[in-house]
């Protein structure tokens, strides 16, 4: 019994020490949100390191797009990498919610660092990360149009081209490029104390400049990156400004030279442009590992990391003395000596969607540059000012208790009825049916949805947060202090989504049942076929269909305006006035959803028993009669729950916006949640505020929902007291 | 007259197609054009030249183990969005009847807080979510994947079963019950055949908000092996720079299985109480 019970002990040590063993030895782990060469050259630097140092390495690539919201989520609980490699300029931010740790050791000898480099990664003189590149702007050409790059950039805008070709193009929309005109202007995107720095005279000056060469056509207007890209490979532009990026993606025919930028001009000198760095980052944990450490260090420094980095990958080191035949790299080293490291500050993510929507703007030739940019200076104080802590939670306080005291009065009430009890045994049976349903949705979605609403009593950080009471919620109701009905303000971007909405499933019921009523037409030909096609809007993933639809709306090369060219339209600006961004907003929208209608609508249309219709039809009914008198109103129970989730939905539908016009002109087709989401990620992650918008949305759709139940109850009955008039008095 | 109607019912539809193609065409295009090409048309989305190069790229051809590790991933998608589907069918049906067919007391409550929770935005919901996988020990897993998309498609397909169960001829069960059935029973044999159409509907809709969402998935999943597809096209996205024509041939690629479904669910939305439902 004894030796049994030895024996016993002895296997379940056996059995902890094989799943002890089993794990090995710890695993560091790095993430990582580069793609293509650049993700393997790193991804083989880690090998290297393995192979050398016999620790083991899982890396991850993870998708940019998802990228902040994983390290937000996961770093906290300890379910983060140890080593992550990010930009340089979100530094501040990590530091703030903890994210990251001083690199300690991993820096390895700071003095092989180039200066800027180094300077980056230092916030409030703690190092927070290790510099693995560098990026920053240099001229690409393209040799065989423009066989002698000129002196100066002036000299290369203005060089004559032939036609339907540009001497220079650049993401002349973005604020990160125009910052290098802006420093050669010596402008600042932030001033030294935070402020917003692009405002008077010099900011002005360079943003006249690049007005006048879109004015004049020496640069086209309107253009994203991929479309810079793709006129450059496609031989439409002598040369373009961009980063070392461009040249993963760009496969030409042509004799490609890249250099550093030319000074401007003789008067104003370098151009400036932001240099980021990538650098390798060292969570809490991970700070904590020596191997971490090395690791970093090793990607850093080590012969054979810098090599494959820098062949492969393309990656401009940001090391002070590199050896280098590449010309390439020389050039980009050479043209990163007059960048400028972006500041690492949470103000700088709330300057840049005011000074984009400024460009735009000035550009587009609808303001001018002095009033665009007093404006963004009034919208990045806006967002950049937090709510006051409140000590006292009365207010909030008065506000639950009057909620709890109004559930209470109508449970009691209910409880009170004679039948309560009665009722209650009665719905024993529904609430067997009901069991895993409520479980399942109190759980999943009341609870994240609770924990949500709570911070919106909250300012600041989710590791630090300020309780500041009912604050956030006065802000937006009172506009922020700005004019109630003014450009971005709360009720004005109310009376949008409103719209929005209306326009939106008017459109998505109106088309899905037309469509469906077609296609549920007996002996119809290729009727499988048009389903299967119709429903293509639906089964596209919508990210990459809302930018084909915004690219198919961009001015010059795009598909729209190439359409209404051949009935003889001129181009139209779609994005710089209200009417034309908002129209592009609902035809990819409705474009996205109208297949959802209709397949809900081909299903309700099955619960229509032949039978009734024939029957109408015997009775004379016409068609039009047939169908709003007959198929509408049976369509009803069916159809309801959908469009009234549709309407829902759309209210909140923030990625059209956000996609296709990005709120442009100015914000003016920002809807209610787009305007929460830009809170929560653009403008220096006020969680809290987001969370107040969400409350409000909340409270806004509730009491419509509720309001328009009250209202047919009330015409319910109405309509019944009617009848029994009616009769009354018919029977007398 | 019948011929100019139908005339008119193919001309709509046609101009209903090449809306809702036009602009997937560019996609395609964009797909079988050979990495290199970059010129493009303005008008009609037609390739200069087919190249299979970036279906090549997407399917991880260029690396080793890449094409297992695709077919991998593909196949957490199929998994994960099917059950999605499954579980949130399943777990709204019962409840959906319920709310159809049976008084209960906290009924209108609990209907008006089912569809509250679908006005709430859930702006920055993942963290709530991650924290909530972490308690129950199912992150980085399929399992977790689909409990957090059933919270999309759970409210939803109770409505959408709700609505279909109310339009149901309450008779239809009620005879059933006078010949024996039990209430069980007759919501088996005699609602869920006829509700077919709505809960392919449903299921479709469960689907789909599976299949193509890719923040939760790449916030929730940390290894490659458990990625679903949607993060794996989303990382062909950079932050300066995206090689579209790999994400373009992703994105035709992922449509596919959803029409095939489609094709074959269609049936089910021409049949339904006219035909099969009735006679049962």
């Amino acid at each position: 019994m004894r030796e049994h019970g030895l024996k016993l002990v002895a296997l379940v040590l056996l059995a902890l020490f094989a799943t002890a063993c089993d794990e090995g030895p710890p695993r560091l782990s790095l993430w990582h949100a580069y793609r293509g060469d650049e993700a393997t050259a790193l991804e083989e630097a880690v090998h290297r390191f393995e192979l050398e140092s016999g620790l083991g390495v899982d890396v991850l690539a993870v998708p940019f797009a998802g990228y902040a919201s994983k390290l937000e989520a996961a770093i906290p609980r300890e379910h983060g990498p140890d080593v992550f490699v990010d930009v340089h300029n979100r530094l501040g931010k990590f530091e703030r919610l903890g994210l990251v740790a001083p690199v300690g050791d991993a820096l390895g000898e700071a003095k092989d660092f180039a200066e800027p480099a180094l300077k980056a990664v230092t916030v409030d003189g703690k190092v927070l990360g290790v510099p693995l590149a560098q990026k920053s702007f240099a001229l690409y050409i393209n040799r065989s149009l423009l066989p002698e790059t000129p002196k100066t950039l002036t000299a290369l805008v203005e060089t004559k081209m032939p036609a339907g070709t540009f001497p220079f193009a650049y993401e002349s929309e973005s604020a990160y490029s125009h910052a290098a005109f802006l420093h050669t202007f010596h402008g600042e995107m932030l001033t030294s104390t935070g402020d917003f720095g692009m405002v008077g005279k010099e900011a002005e000056a360079s943003l006249d400049l690049v007005h006048r060469w879109t004015e004049e056509g020496h640069i086209p207007g309107d253009a994203d990156g991929a479309l810079v890209a793709q006129l450059f490979s496609s031989g439409k532009v002598a040369a373009v400004m961009s980063g070392p990026w461009l040249l993963a993606d760009l496969h030409v025919r042509f004799p490609l030279r890249i250099e550093p930028l030319p000074p401007l001009d003789e008067v104003h000198g370098a151009i400036r442009p932001y240099l980021t760095v990538d650098a390798a980052m060292l969570t809490p944990s991970g700070a904590g590992k020596p191997g971490a450490r090395s690791l970093a260090r090793f990607l850093a420094h080590e012969r054979s990391s810098l090599e494959i980095r820098s062949s492969l990958g393309r990656q401009i080191l940001p090391l002070r003395n590199v050896e280098t035949q590449d010309a390439v790299a020389m050039a980009f080293r050479r043209a990163a000596e007059d960048a400028i490291p972006m500041p690492t500050s949470g103000a700088m993510r709330a300057a840049w969607v005011p000074a984009d929507q400024a460009i735009r703007k000035v550009l587009r030739g609808d303001a001018s540059s002095h009033d665009a940019l007093v404006e963004a200076e009034e919208r990045f104080r806006n967002a950049a000012a937090e709510a006051e802590p409140s000590s006292s939670p009365t207010p909030l306080f008065l506000v639950f208790s009057f909620g709890l005291v109004l559930a209470a009065f109508a449970l009691v009430r209910r409880a009170k009825t004679a039948t309560f009890r009665s009722d209650l045994r009665a719905s024993k049976e529904a609430y067997r049916y009901l069991g895993v349903a409520t479980v399942t949705v109190f759980f999943l979605v009341i609870v994240p949805l609770l924990v949500g609403a709570v911070t919106s009593f909250y300012s600041g950080t989710r590791n630090a947060p300020v309780y500041v009471g009912l604050a956030n919620y006065v802000s937006i109701l009172t506009a922020r202090g700005g004019p109630l009905f003014g450009n971005g303000s709360f009720y004005r971007t109310l009376a949008v989504t409103v719209l929005w909405t209306v326009v939106n499933v008017a459109f998505h019921v109106v088309i899905g049942l037309v469509l469906a009523l077609i296609l549920s037409k007996p002996k119809l030909a290729a009727r499988p076929l048009y389903r299967v096609l119709l429903i293509l809007p639906w089964a596209a993933p919508s990210y990459i269909t809302a930018l084909t639809w915004k690219g198919m709306f961009q001015k010059q090369f795009g598909a729209v305006n190439a359409l209404l060219g051949l009935v003889g339209v001129e181009p139209v600006s779609w994005f710089s006035k209200f009417s034309t961004a908002f129209a592009a907003n609902v035809t990819t929208n409705v474009w996205l959803g109208f297949p959802f209608m209709m397949v809900v609508a081909m299903g309700a249309l099955t619960s229509i028993p032949k039978e009734v219709l024939e029957a109408a039809e015997i009775d004379g009914a016409t068609r039009t009669q047939r169908f709003f008198r007959v198929t509408l109103p049976l369509l009803r129970p069916s159809l309801l729950p959908s469009v009234i989730l549709g309407a829902v939905w759309t209210f909140n539908m923030f990625n059209v916006v956000f996609l296709v016009s990005g709120g442009d002109p100015d914000g003016s087709t920002d809807i209610l949640v787009s305007e929460a989401y830009r809170w929560a990620f653009t403008r220096d992650a006020q969680i809290g505020y987001a969370a107040a918008y969400a409350v409000i949305i909340f409270v806004l759709l509730f009491s419509t929902s509720e309001l328009s139940d009250w209202w047919k109850r009330r015409r319910d009955a109405q309509a019944r007291a009617a009848i029994a008039a009616h009769v009354l008095t018919e029977g007398a | 007259m019948k011929r100019i109607e139908s005339l008119l019912s193919h001309l709509l539809l046609v101009l209903a197609v090449i809306f809702a193609v036009y602009p997937v065409l560019w996609l395609v295009t964009l797909a079988l054009s050979p990495t290199s090409s970059q010129a493009r048309a303005v008008i009609l989305p037609i390739p200069d030249s087919l190249s299979l190069g970036n279906m090549k790229l997407l399917v991880g051809g260029g690396t080793p183990g890449g094409v297992a590790l695709f077919l991998r991933q593909l196949g957490n998608s199929i998994i994960v969005s099917t059950a999605t589907a499954i579980v949130s069918v399943v777990v709204a049906l019962p409840a959906s009847y319920a709310l159809a067919r049976m008084r209960f007391v906290g009924k209108n409550a609990s209907v008006r807080t089912l569809l509250a929770t679908q006005m709430f935005p859930a702006v920055a919901s993942a963290v709530p979510l991650y924290l909530l996988l972490e308690t129950l020990h199912l992150l980085d897993s399929r399992a977790g994947l689909v409990l957090v998309y059933a919270t999309t498609s759970v409210p939803f397909a109770i409505f959408q079963l709700r609505g279909a169960i109310e339009s149901i001829p309450i008779e239809l069960e009620e005879a059933a019950m006078v010949d024996g059935a039990s209430r069980f029973v007759a919501f088996v044999r005699v609602v869920l055949p006829v509700a077919r159409p709505q809960i392919a509907v449903t299921a479709l809709f469960a689907f789909m908000s599976a299949w193509n969402e890719f923040v939760l998935a790449a916030t929730l999943l940390s290894r490659k092996e458990a990625f679903t597809l949607p993060v794996v096209l989303q990382g062909y996205v950079g932050e300066h720079s995206a090689a579209w024509g790999v994400f373009a041939a992703g994105a035709v690629f992922v449509s596919l299985p959803v029409m095939a479904f489609f094709y074959f669910v269609q049936r089910q939305l021409i049949e339904g109480l006219a035909s099969g439902g009735v006679k049962g």
